[in-house]
């Protein structure tokens, strides 16, 4: 390997890390804050650029079907909620929130596709309707559970994937898509050459980190939310609603979603199946930060990236192998870390039946 | 009615016995299929009903077993019977490899890292040239047994039946015994299961090691039944469906392994006959419409199917425990006359800036009943925690029988011989009364795993449950042997952990709290029981509030405030101290 070669990989692994960046910060969010481990987040990320592509390509963009078939079952579990509970007055808001909101950006793509939109119109849209999607999974199957513990909710989020990604074959199809690039410009730095696409990654995933950063340092629903994640009850207590905390959570996380599926879509391939895999490689980076430390996470998910790259050159075919295999050395080293404290476990009173 | 569930148990195997002469061969496949997948889902059966942990990489472990038999005597002519070995160790290895890299962690790295590694091991297949990359290994043989071949559907049949019974049989009489009853006690927390000296860490990986032999087997079975392997059915896919089968089947239930694996081998038979007349994506509706099932299951009946038969049935009583040879009892020359059984030096706990416990020290000697009393928030159970392990201090030590145990961790206290309560009541509610007491004789019986599955172990058992049900008379619920300790108000509930901690025949007994929300009744029992115990020489430790139990009871007193100890002495000097009456009267005096 030369050093032109490696730095070449270097590069390419920084920018597909500083994607898994993005999608690990919104997995770390979630679990932070509503305990689910969201394993289907990853098949959000695909179905950003999925969209794109099919905007791009004058299709229908599957996600159209996907949202409004969310949008119905949250509505319809809603509202069976609340007239079970006599608060039929509570209805009007439940279809606001659950059906009129979602189903906005579908109508707007609906009627969108087939025409020949700039760029930016197709971002624009493509984020309005992937916004919806985790939130609505978020009514549909986790919160009815929301007491249950960490190892049932991994298990309906795992559930959910499984449905998810049947589902994405029937609305996209098996063929892969690329989007077009969002830039051409094309620098050269020493002895490598850095393609516009590559900074525009690296950029982009800094400047949404550290909005991150900033909502959770300065405002009061960012407040509310690291509120949530340290003291469920205590956060309850002084009045921040887990649902809604958790509601939050999920739409901050469909759109480093959004964003996540934006910028991969122009470097790499994707199929209706791509996205577990990324979210599986960025869960690599967010477990190597233990799943509690935002940057921690930041630089776990970049190390994958490099990591994946390097691999790739070393022997394609098993470049899965080697990221997935590096969560050992990982864990080991992790559980010898969490050797000198007693663990607190959190008691579980699971009644059977 | 009694001998319902007996008659019941008789049918099914009528069935399955008759079955091969009843149904058409394409039937017996398809109940090959659930034999083999029971098989497995047994092993999550175990893994997340029984001992509280997930994986989703079983069809690896499946995989791992299928293809190690498949190389041998495909690839090298070798005999079946060798490729089972291999198939054991090779599963066995990695199951030990994986556990005891993340069994450590909380909760969810364990399934998390087998989602990872389940879609490792299926690239790992797809891409070794020494295993046909994609395409697979074809021309395995089938199993023989001296001269005859099971060759067929119908020749296969029995013996896969046969096998899963004999697994099930093994793993009923593990979960009836010493061992097994530890894995049971292993969902609900730590706190409890380390304090009975069981290490939790070698159970989890104990079940996961089991868990993952199970796949190992029934891996060997698909391999000689198919006569074929490629990488798909050891995907990530097959793993959720497998534990779909071992949670919808009921969680903790052997027989719900068999009833899952049903379930779901006909559901998937009934789909792939009726959707390819409704939609042309029937693959993709299957795999939607099990996701679909698989929340609502979660949601709705998350304890699946075999209880909801159970409730039907009548319950069978445990048999009442006979008499029996009694355990072997720690000798009076285990302990160290004239020295103090415990020591506290220094003890200091902090929490942050909080100083929970400042500068403790005291002893406790041989014999004597200790009560360690203080206002709300002095720093009692925090130093009862320290005393037991549960909480480590930031300086000072704590000596026990001689030995200092400061940096032990919890189960190394307890198997020395002290047990203990707790003030928020741990039990297992979903275990007999029995069962819970029997927990505590874990430190002073031997049995281990195979002892238990071949029930070599009935000896000692029969003492063991002789030696909890004495316990159980002692604190008054030996009628309540057979119910389910979840079923007792709280003040039996406690009762109940004075007998755990007794059964573990200690050198010292630290009660926390023990009297609260017991009935005026209630609290006379314990109280004679205690003292019936310090005529017998028993070391006890108690935090107590309430001050009658206290002063009647004790020989002397420690008073703690603010996390410092006030005083200590004879009930009689602390009751006229003027330091301990503002201490919790805010200075009348």
């Amino acid at each position: 390997m030369t050093p032109e070669i490696a730095l070449l990989l270097a590069q390419d692994g920084i920018s597909t890390g500083a994607i898994y960046v993005l999608v690990a910060l919104g997995l770390v969010l979630v679990f932070l804050v509503t305990r689910v481990i969201f394993v289907p987040f990853g098949d959000v990320v695909g179905y950003a650029a999925l969209t794109l592509a099919a905007l791009q390509l004058k299709q229908m963009p599957g996600t159209v079907w996907l949202v409004l078939t969310l949008a119905v079952l949250a509505t319809a579990m809603e509202t069976w909620a609340l007239v079970r509970a006599g608060e039929a007055s509570r209805l009007p808001r439940a279809v606001l929130v659950y059906a009129v909101l979602p189903i906005v950006p579908a109508v707007l793509v609906f009627f969108a596709a087939g025409h020949d939109l700039p760029m930016w119109l197709g971002i624009v849209l493509t984020l309005a309707i992937v916004l919806p999607i985790s939130p609505l999974l978020y009514r549909i199957a986790f919160r009815p559970l929301a007491d249950a513990s960490v190892l049932v909710l991994l298990i309906v989020a795992v559930a959910v994937h499984f449905a998810m990604s049947g589902m994405a074959l029937i609305f996209f199809g098996p063929e892969g898509f690329r989007t077009q690039p969002m830039t051409d410009a094309f620098f050269n730095v020493g002895p490598i050459g850095v393609s516009g696409q590559s900074l525009l990654i690296v950029g982009s995933s800094a400047l949404f980190s550290f909005l991150l950063f900033v909502m959770f340092e300065r405002t009061l629903i960012g407040k509310a939310l690291r509120a949530t994640a340290v003291n469920r009850l205590g956060a309850r207590l002084v009045g921040i609603m887990p649902q809604t905390t958790g509601a939050i959570a999920f739409m901050l996380a469909s759109a480093l979603a959004g964003i996540s599926g934006i910028l991969i879509g122009p470097v790499a391939t994707l199929y209706y199946d791509s996205g577990f895999l990324i979210g599986l490689k960025a869960f690599v980076g967010a477990i190597i930060g233990g799943l509690v430390s935002y940057p921690a996470t930041a630089v776990g998910a970049i190390l994958v990236g490099l990591l994946e790259s390097y691999a790739a050159f070393w022997d394609s075919a098993f470049k899965e192998v080697l990221v997935f295999g590096a969560l050992i050395p990982v864990l080991i080293w992790q559980s010898l870390m969490s050797r000198g404290g007693v663990e607190e476990e959190i008691e579980e009173e699971e009644g059977d039946g | 009615m009694r001998r319902l569930p007996c008659i019941l148990l008789a049918v099914v195997i009528a069935f399955i016995a008759l079955a091969p002469s009843l149904l058409s061969t394409f039937t017996i496949t398809l109940m090959n299929y659930i034999g083999i997948y029971a098989i497995a889902a047994l092993g999550l059966v175990l893994l997340t009903g029984v001992g509280g942990l997930t994986s989703f990489g079983q069809a690896a472990f499946i995989g791992i077993g299928a293809y190690s038999t498949a190389w041998f005597t495909a690839v090298h002519g070798g005999s079946p019977w060798i490729g089972l070995l291999l198939a054991l160790a090779l599963t066995g290895i990695t199951a030990t490899v994986l556990g005891a890299t993340t069994l450590r962690l909380s909760g969810h790295f364990l399934p998390l890292s087998t989602i990872a590694w389940g879609i490792a091991i299926f690239f790992v297949f797809g891409n070794l040239d020494a295993l046909n990359r994609y395409s697979g290994l074809s021309g395995i043989p089938p199993i023989s047994i001296g001269p005859k071949s099971l060759e067929g559907t119908r020749a296969i049949y029995y013996f896969i039946w046969l096998v899963l019974g004999l697994v099930m049989l093994l793993c009923h009489n593990l979960l009836d015994s010493r061992q097994g009853r530890a894995i049971r006690s292993l969902r609900g927390g730590a706190a409890m299961v380390e304090s009975l000296a069981i290490d939790t860490f070698r159970m989890r990986l104990a079940v996961f090691v089991l868990a993952g032999l199970l796949a190992g087997l029934s891996g060997w079975l698909y391999a000689h039944m198919q006569r074929f392997v490629n990488p798909s059915p050891f995907d990530i896919r097959p793993g959720i469906e497998l534990l779909f089968m071992a949670l919808v089947g009921g969680t903790g239930q052997i027989a719900g392994a068999v009833v899952g694996a049903a379930i779901v081998v006909l559901l998937k038979n009934v789909l792939q006959d009726v959707l390819p007349s409704i939609t042309r994506y029937n693959a993709q509706m299957e795999a939607v419409l099990f996701g679909v099932l698989f929340i609502v299951l979660l949601q709705k009946a998350r304890g699946g199917v075999v209880p909801l038969i159970r409730r039907l049935l009548p319950r069978t009583r445990p048999a009442m425990p006979v008499d029996a040879p009694a355990l072997v009892r720690r000798t009076a020359a285990q302990l160290l006359f004239g020295q103090p059984l415990l020591r506290i030096e220094n003890a200091t706990k902090r929490f942050g800036a909080l100083v929970a416990v400042n500068e403790v020290s005291f002893e406790v000697r041989p014999g004597e009943v200790l009560g360690l009393i203080g206002p709300n928030g002095a720093g009692k159970t925090t130093l009862l925690n320290l005393i037991t392990g549960t909480a480590k201090p930031n300086a000072g030590k704590i000596m026990f029988l001689g030995d200092d145990v400061t940096t032990l961790p919890p189960r190394r206290i307890a198997a020395k011989g002290m047990a203990r309560t707790f003030q928020h009541v741990k039990l297992r509610p979903n275990m007999t009364l029995i069962d819970n007491v029997l927990l505590g004789t874990y430190p002073r019986t031997r049995s281990g795993f195979f002892a238990g599955a071949l029930r070599l172990d009935r000896a000692e058992e029969r003492s063991a449950r002789f030696e909890a049900l004495q316990q159980l008379k002692r604190v008054g619920l030996a009628e309540k042997f057979g119910e389910l300790a979840g079923n007792l108000p709280l003040g039996q509930q406690r009762l109940l952990e004075v007998a755990r901690a007794l059964a573990a025949n200690p050198v010292v007994v630290v009660l926390d709290e023990p009297a609260a929300g017991l009935r005026a009744l209630e609290k006379k029992t314990l109280s004679d029981l205690l003292r019936t115990l310090r005529s017998e020489g028993m070391t006890i430790v108690l935090v107590e509030h309430d001050m009658d139990f206290v002063m009647n009871l004790v020989d002397r007193i420690v008073v703690m405030d603010f996390g410092a100890k006030l005083t200590e002495g004879l009930p009689a000097e602390i009751r006229a101290d003027a330091r301990v009456q503002e201490a919790y009267l805010g200075g009348v005096a």
